[in-house]
């Protein structure tokens, strides 16, 4: 009675134990498998009205970032006047994330696509935070021909041929159409510039770490790449368990290698605080270098300001809010006067997308999926927050520009602009 | 680093995570012993410890002293105030969610267990987002926490010394290795222990002893909620982070050391954290850290194929 109660519990206990602390790296074989029935549109609503949603993950530590992100799609519609030619444009935001993973859900991710593509009134999908999370949601909207745009999706694959894996990205558009498209530089970018920056610095030997998520082993191995030609030396490349209660074990073995600086792609949702943390309890004085995941506050919070203080290097795929010229500087002035706080690093590109998402119904004029999905393309010269931009071939944005930031006194601080 | 340093200090870290991990995995065997209930909840419990151990902190003003020379005063209210708390919310759960159920289908108690660990985790979630200090201000209730450090950090080896030793480590075996030893005197020698051996043997027969199972039983939930109690704080003053969702990977961790330890035997948990906490390290060091769960199970999997009660597993005796 009692053994087989108890091995079947350890059963549990295996499948809980691998399957909680990271999803399959490159999960891509089952997005594969959406309907590929032709798009109709579902009928009824109200034809004056057009929703916008957004799907970001709002339970988890993310959630600090992503208010800033809506507050910055609702500031883009309040400028507007919630309307577009005749359309009243109404707005919703959804959360993707579950309690139980604290971060992004697949199955909340493709339900809330699902949920989308039969609201006959909505006619543009604001998200994802996550890259992992884009590769559910894109290809049932692309099958219905709902426009996609990204605030937050770095991973090259998602519209780039020849950059991720095999199948990508022609595996997100079923409807052999774009219909997504992101205001983000893609991450063989931020890789690219983070190598070049380091190596800048004079680091010689890297010890490469990531999260075996989509987007934080992707530029971990973007980073990898790009140091080869810089003349870094990769003393090693391994995944961590995110879940994991420290990684003191782990910092003990990169110490006999004794690097330089070691890279972590990650987020903060992925324990990069913790490993922070560790590398100066291990005694490892090196220099510490995240992506854009871990541009949030919450990064700084978890990680304890003394952990980070001057050698801790963040790079960003733009530019601080309060760094920001132009039209920049009016959408940081009107933030601060209408909720009266400072944005965190994505808000801008949340205001940005929604943005993009405008103009689009305003090409198209009518309301109509499949016409705004191509407008959006056609979206040229745009006065965008950093200069002017257009979206490419691919469904990406043109603008390339990066930031290096650390942390000095407790927050972030801006050194220099990247790739440029 | 040589390779004895390098072992040497693998074993250290791997000896004080085990140790973290036997502490909560005693709650987990013990409970199982006496009433045969995974506690699924226990590790959501140690969660709550470690944010009632930080809102201490936070109270005491110990976040904004710089670090100690060995340790700080407020070490002993918290060892105090955490584990009572945890032991009068896990006598109250049992009491609220467990003791109806006693004599239901077993599986009832296990789902009334799930949804307890439930609730206990939105609790963490609505403590992360106090307006304190302590948790930033609450501005991001799930964020992880920073928990200052109330121990000394510096190597006792000497600042030039390649291996690192310090008060954190030490002061893990210093609470943990007593606290076994009294739990094991106290299940051994007093008349409470040979109360709970007798319910964990047959409760019915117990009773009709006079013993009053149900006491018996409340006393054990409190038992395992203070260890559980202690553990939070040694944890939270050794890793410096908390988050309302570390009760489930820790909780997996110290009942994966119960199971293969042999539950419901106490020493059992003490073998079974350590090994544990060995083979982590071990693993991360010559292995690779990506393998490093895929070991930890493999080995318990071959551990309960040939010993399916665990390493200390007494033999299995049938209950009628």
């Amino acid at each position: 009675m009692r053994i087989p109660f108890i091995v079947g519990l350890v059963g549990l206990a295996v499948l809980s134990g691998c399957g909680s602390g990271t999803p399959a790296p490159s999960g891509d074989s089952n997005t594969t498998t959406t309907p590929s029935a032709t798009p109709a549109a579902p009928s009824g609503g109200n034809p004056s009205v057009i929703k916008i949603v957004s799907s970001l993950p709002h339970t988890g530590s993310a959630n600090a970032q992503i208010m800033t992100i809506v507050n910055g799609i609702k500031l883009a519609i309040d400028e507007v006047g919630g309307k577009v030619g005749d359309f009243t444009i109404v707005y919703e935001a959804w959360d993707d994330a579950s309690p139980e993973r604290g971060q992004w859900d697949p199955a909340i991710e493709s339900a809330n696509a699902q949920k989308a593509v039969a609201d006959p009134d909505v006619m543009a999908y604001i998200g994802t935070y996550n890259s992992g999370a884009a590769k559910y949601s894109m290809p049932i909207l692309n099958n219905a021909l709902l426009l996609m745009v990204s605030p937050a999706n770095t991973w090259p694959g998602l519209t780039k041929p020849g950059v991720g894996e095999a199948n990508e990205p022609m595996t997100y558009r079923p409807s052999g159409k774009i219909t997504y498209y992101r205001v983000v530089p893609a991450d063989d970018i931020q890789g690219l510039v983070a190598a070049q920056w380091a190596s800048e610095m004079g680091c010689k030997k890297v010890y490469v770490l990531h999260d075996r998520e989509l987007y934080g082993q992707g530029i971990a191995k973007m980073f990898q790449q790009a140091s080869g030609p810089l003349g870094l030396e990769i003393l090693g490349f391994e995944g961590i368990d995110p879940k994991a209660s420290n990684y003191r074990s782990l910092v003990t073995k990169i110490k006999q290698s004794a690097p330089d600086l070691v890279y972590f792609g990650g987020t903060t949702q992925t324990n990069a605080g913790q490993l922070a943390k560790d590398l100066r309890a291990g005694g490892l004085a090196v220099k510490f270098m995240v992506p854009d995941g871990c541009f949030e506050d919450a990064f700084i919070e978890s990680a304890g300001a003394a952990n980070l203080e001057g050698n801790t290097f963040i790079t960003f795929g733009g530019l601080p809010a309060d760094k920001l010229t132009g039209k920049g500087a009016e959408y940081y002035a009107n933030y601060k006067a209408k909720y009266n706080s400072e944005p965190q690093a994505y808000s801008a590109y949340g205001y940005e997308s929604a943005r993009a998402v405008l103009e689009a119904i305003r090409i198209a004029g009518k309301k109509d999926r499949a016409a705004i999905a191509a407008a959006c393309g056609q979206i040229k010269d745009f006065d965008g927050l950093l200069a002017k931009w257009s979206f490419d071939e691919n469904g990406d944005i043109t603008t390339k520009t990066l930031s290096g930031n650390t942390v000095k006194n407790g927050k972030f601080e801006f050194v220099k602009i990247l790739g440029q | 680093m040589s390779n004895t340093e390098v072992l040497l200090q693998q074993l250290i870290i791997g000896l004080s995570n085990g140790m973290i991990i036997a502490l909560i995995a005693l709650g987990y065997t013990m409970v199982y012993g006496i009433v045969e209930l995974i506690n699924f909840a226990h590790g959501d419990l140690f969660m709550l410890g470690a944010f009632l151990a930080l809102t201490v902190v936070g109270a005491l003003g110990l976040d904004a002293i710089p670090e100690p020379a060995l340790l700080s005063w407020g070490f002993i209210p918290l060892l105090i105030i955490v584990p009572l708390f945890c032991a009068t919310l896990n006598w109250s759960i049992d009491r609220l969610a467990y003791r109806p159920l006693r004599d239901a289908p077993r599986l009832a108690p296990l789902v009334s267990a799930i949804g307890v660990s439930f609730v206990l985790i939105n609790i963490g979630l609505f403590w992360g987002g106090l307006r304190m200090d302590v948790f930033n201000g609450g501005v991001a209730a799930a964020s992880p926490k920073d928990f200052p450090w109330i121990v000394s950090s510096a190597n006792l080896l000497g600042p030039d010394s390649n291996i690192i030793l310090t008060w954190n480590e030490l002061l893990v075996f210093a609470i943990t290795v007593p606290l076994m030893i009294g739990l094991s005197v106290l299940v051994k020698f007093t008349r409470l222990g040979k109360a709970m051996r007798a319910v964990a043997q047959n409760p019915t027969a117990a009773r009709l002893m006079g013993i009053d199972v149900d006491r018996v039983i409340g006393a054990t939930f409190l038992i395992g909620g203070a260890l559980a109690g202690a553990a939070a704080v040694v944890y939270s003053s050794y890793n410096h982070t908390i988050y309302f969702q570390m009760g489930f990977r820790v909780g997996m961790d110290a009942f994966t050391a119960a199971v293969l330890g042999g539950i419901g035997n106490l020493p059992g948990a003490l073998v079974g954290g350590l090994v544990i906490g060995v083979i982590r390290a071990m693993s991360d060091q010559y292995i690779a850290t990506e393998w490093t769960n895929v070991v930890v199970f493999a080995i318990l999997i071959v551990v309960l194929t040939f010993r399916p009660s665990g390493i200390l597993g007494a033999t299995v005796r049938e209950k009628v």
